[in-house]
C-alpha cells in the first residue's frame, strides 16, 4: 500500500483524471417560495480538485443539498458562479442542462423501478447515443460484475435491499464515466451494518475510477471514513466554517475507523459541526425541499 | 468454532438420507401451501356470499312469494329458462340468439375501448408532460367530463345520423365514458412519478423523447390500467344505456325489450351475463397489466 497524502492526488492519479475540478465562487441562493425569503447559502467558495473526494458536513437546512443541485443543473442560484473544469455551469443568469457529466446518486434512491437493475445501469449509455441496447447491456454486465453485483442484474429494484439498490445506483453513474460524482446523503436511512458495507463498496469503486466525488452526510463518522477533505459548513445561510484534510490512506480499511487520529479527527469535526447544530436547533431550522 | 465444523463435515457424509429429506420437505411445504389456503378464507367467504344471495332471491321471490317480488322472476325459473333447449321466450344456452346479442355488445364495446385507449393515453401522457399542453386541454376535459353519458344521446344520434346506420351513436356513446376515465386516469399517472425520476433521466442524459418513452410512459403505466379498467366498466354502463335507446341486438336491447315484452326471466339472463363478461373483460386487462408491470409484483 503506497503512503499516499490523499488530500494532495499522486501524480498519476491526476494523470487518470484530469477533469473534474470544481469551482464554487462566492454563491449565493435566495429560495422566495410565496415571497418568504430565506438565504439558504451565503458567498460559499470552494475548490475541488480533480478525482478529490469531497464531503460536505452540516446541520440540517445548512444549503448542502442546494449547492449539489446547483452543480448538478437542477436550478439556479442567485449570485456567484459554479465552474467545473473552467466551463462556467450555474449563475445567476444561466444554468447548464444537467448532464451525464456529473451525475448525481439521490438521496432516496432513484433506480428506474419499471426497469431491471441491467437496464437502469445501461440506461446512460443507450439515451446518449454512445452505445447500442445491446452493447450497453453488455457493458452494463460487465461493470456489474467488477464491482459484485452481476447476480442482480436481471431483478427489480423493488426486489433488491436498500444497500444493494444503492450499489446499483452507483454503477448507473459510474458506467458514463462521469467527471464529477454527486451524491446526496445516499447511505441515509441504512442501518448502521448495511452502511458499513456500502461506505466500503463506494471507497472500492472510487478507488478504481477516481472520480472527483461531492458528497453530502449528516454522518460525521462516515465523512471521515469516505473523505479527502470534510467541508465543514455554518447553519444557514450556509458557508464553508472549516476545512479538514483526512489523511487516511487509500485503499482504506474499515480498520482506519478504529485508529487514534481517527479519533482526533472526529473529536474536531464533531466540535465544529455540534456549534452549528446548536444554533440550527435553537434556530429551529427546517430543511427545504 | 473448530469442533462444530468437525460435526457438520463428519454429518454429511450419508448422503441419500439427505436426498430424502428434501422429498419430505418438498411434500410438507406442499401440505404447508394446502393448508395455508384453506386456512385463508376469501374463496369460502366469497361462495358463501354467492349462494347467500341466491337464497335470499329464491325465498323472496319464489319460496314465501312475498308481495312486490313475486312478480320477479326466481332463480329455479330463471335457470330453468337458462338451461332449456327449448326455451319459453327464445333465449338460453341453447339459441343462437343468445350469442348474438353477446357478441354485439362485446364488439361495441371492444370497439368503444380500443378508440378510447388509443385516443385517451396519448392525450393523458401529453396532458401530464407538457405542462403547456396541459393548461389548453385541461379545462376542456374538465367541462366535457361532468356531462352525463346518456345526455349526450341526441347528440350523438344527430353527428352520426346517415355515415354508419346505429351503429356509430352507440360505439361513441361507451367510447366516450371510457374515453375521459382512461385520459385522467392517465393524466394523474404521470402527475404521480416521483420528480426524481426525471432529475435522474436528465442526469443521465435524456434527450425529451427519451424522458417521454423511457419514464412518463412506464412510470404512469400502473394508473393507465387502472385508467383501463375503470374505462371498460364504464363503457359496458353506457353501453346497455345506449342499447336500450337505439339498437337492435345487444345485451342492453336484449333487456329492455324483455322488459316491454314481459319476458323477466330473460331480463336476469341478460343482467347475469353482463355482469360476467364484464368481470371477464377487467379481469383480462388485469392480467395484461400485470404481465406489463412485472416489476410491481
Amino acid at each position: 500500500m503506497p503512503p499516499l497524502a490523499s488530500s494532495s492526488p499522486t501524480t498519476d492519479t491526476i494523470a487518470y483524471c484530469a477533469r473534474g475540478a470544481i469551482s464554487i465562487r462566492n454563491v449565493t441562493k435566495i429560495y422566495d417560495p410565496d415571497g418568504v425569503n430565506v438565504l439558504a447559502v451565503e458567498n460559499c467558495s470552494v475548490e475541488i480538485a480533480p478525482g478529490e473526494f469531497c464531503v460536505v458536513v452540516g446541520p440540517s437546512g445548512c444549503g448542502k443539498t442546494t449547492l449539489l443541485n446547483a452543480i448538478a443543473g437542477f436550478h439556479d442560484i442567485t449570485a456567484g458562479e459554479i465552474l467545473l473544469d473552467g466551463r462556467v455551469i450555474c449563475t445567476a443568469t444561466h444554468t447548464a442542462e444537467p448532464g451525464a457529466d456529473r451525475i448525481v446518486v439521490f438521496q432516496n434512491g432513484a433506480l428506474f423501478p419499471w426497469s431491471t437493475i441491467l437496464n437502469n445501469v445501461a440506461y446512460g449509455p443507450i439515451v446518449q447515443g454512445k452505445s447500442r441496447a445491446r452493447e450497453a447491456r453488455r457493458l452494463a454486465e460487465s461493470l456489474l460484475g467488477e464491482l459484485g453485483l452481476a447476480e442482480i442484474g436481471g431483478r427489480y429494484p423493488n426486489e433488491l435491499s436498500s444497500g444493494m439498490r444503492r450499489r446499483a445506483e452507483i454503477a448507473r453513474a459510474l458506467i458514463n464515466d462521469p467527471n464529477v460524482l454527486l451524491l446526496d446523503e445516499p447511505f441515509r436511512a441504512m442501518d448502521a451494518l448495511t452502511k458499513g458495507v456500502a461506505q466500503e463498496f463506494l471507497l472500492r469503486a472510487y478507488d478504481r475510477v477516481r472520480k472527483t466525488v461531492f458528497f453530502i452526510t449528516h454522518d460525521l463518522e462516515e465523512a471521515l471514513f469516505l473523505a479527502d477533505r470534510v467541508l465543514v459548513m455554518t447553519t444557514r445561510p450556509g458557508r464553508i466554517k472549516q476545512v479538514l484534510n483526512v489523511d487516511f490512506e487509500r485503499p482504506r480499511s474499515f480498520r482506519v475507523r478504529a485508529s487514534r487520529r481517527y479519533l482526533e479527527l472526529k473529536a474536531e469535526v464533531f466540535e465544529a459541526v455540534r456549534e452549528e447544530a446548536i444554533k440550527a436547533f435553537e434556530a429551529g431550522e427546517r430543511e427545504l425541499t | 468454532m473448530l469442533a462444530a465444523v468437525d460435526v457438520s463435515a463428519t454429518r454429511q457424509q450419508p448422503s441419500e438420507p439427505a436426498a430424502q429429506r428434501k422429498q419430505v420437505g418438498g411434500f410438507i411445504l406442499a401440505l404447508f401451501r394446502l393448508r395455508h389456503e384453506l386456512a385463508s378464507s376469501a374463496p369460502y367467504v366469497g361462495l358463501l356470499g354467492v349462494g347467500g344471495l341466491l337464497l335470499l332471491w329464491y325465498l323472496l321471490t319464489e319460496f314465501f312469494d312475498i308481495p312486490r317480488f313475486n312478480k320477479l322472476p326466481g332463480p329455479v325459473a330463471v335457470w330453468t329458462e337458462f338451461t332449456s333447449p327449448k326455451p319459453t321466450f327464445g333465449i338460453s344456452i341453447y339459441t343462437p340468439d343468445y350469442y348474438k346479442h353477446i357478441l354485439w355488445s362485446v364488439w361495441r364495446v371492444t370497439q368503444a375501448f380500443f378508440w378510447a385507449t388509443l385516443l385517451g393515453v396519448p392525450l393523458g401522457l401529453f396532458m401530464g408532460w407538457k405542462k403547456t399542453f396541459r393548461d389548453y386541454a385541461f379545462p376542456i376535459v374538465e367541462i366535457v367530463r361532468p356531462i352525463p353519458v346518456l345526455a349526450w344521446v341526441p347528440l350523438a344520434i344527430l353527428i352520426f345520423s346517415g355515415i354508419a346506420s346505429r351503429e356509430a351513436p352507440i360505439v361513441f356513446l361507451a367510447f366516450l365514458a371510457a374515453f375521459f376515465a382512461t385520459a385522467l386516469n392517465t393524466l394523474l399517472g404521470v402527475e404521480s412519478i416521483d420528480e426524481v425520476y426525471f432529475r435522474a433521466a436528465r442526469c443521465l442524459g435524456s434527450k425529451p423523447r427519451h424522458i417521454f418513452w423511457r419514464i412518463v410512459l412506464p412510470g404512469a403505466l400502473p394508473f393507465i390500467f387502472t385508467g383501463l379498467q375503470i374505462g371498460v366498466g364504464v363503457a359496458w354502463f353506457s353501453l346497455v344505456a345506449a342499447e336500450m335507446v337505439s339498437g337492435e341486438y345487444g345485451l342492453g336491447f336484449l333487456i329492455w325489450d324483455s322488459y316491454v315484452l314481459s319476458q323477466f326471466q330473460v331480463i336476469i339472463i341478460a343482467m347475469v351475463t353482463l355482469g360476467v363478461i364484464g368481470y371477464a373483460f377487467s379481469a383480462i386487462i388485469r392480467i395484461i397489466g400485470r404481465l406489463l408491470m412485472r416489476w410491481t409484483a
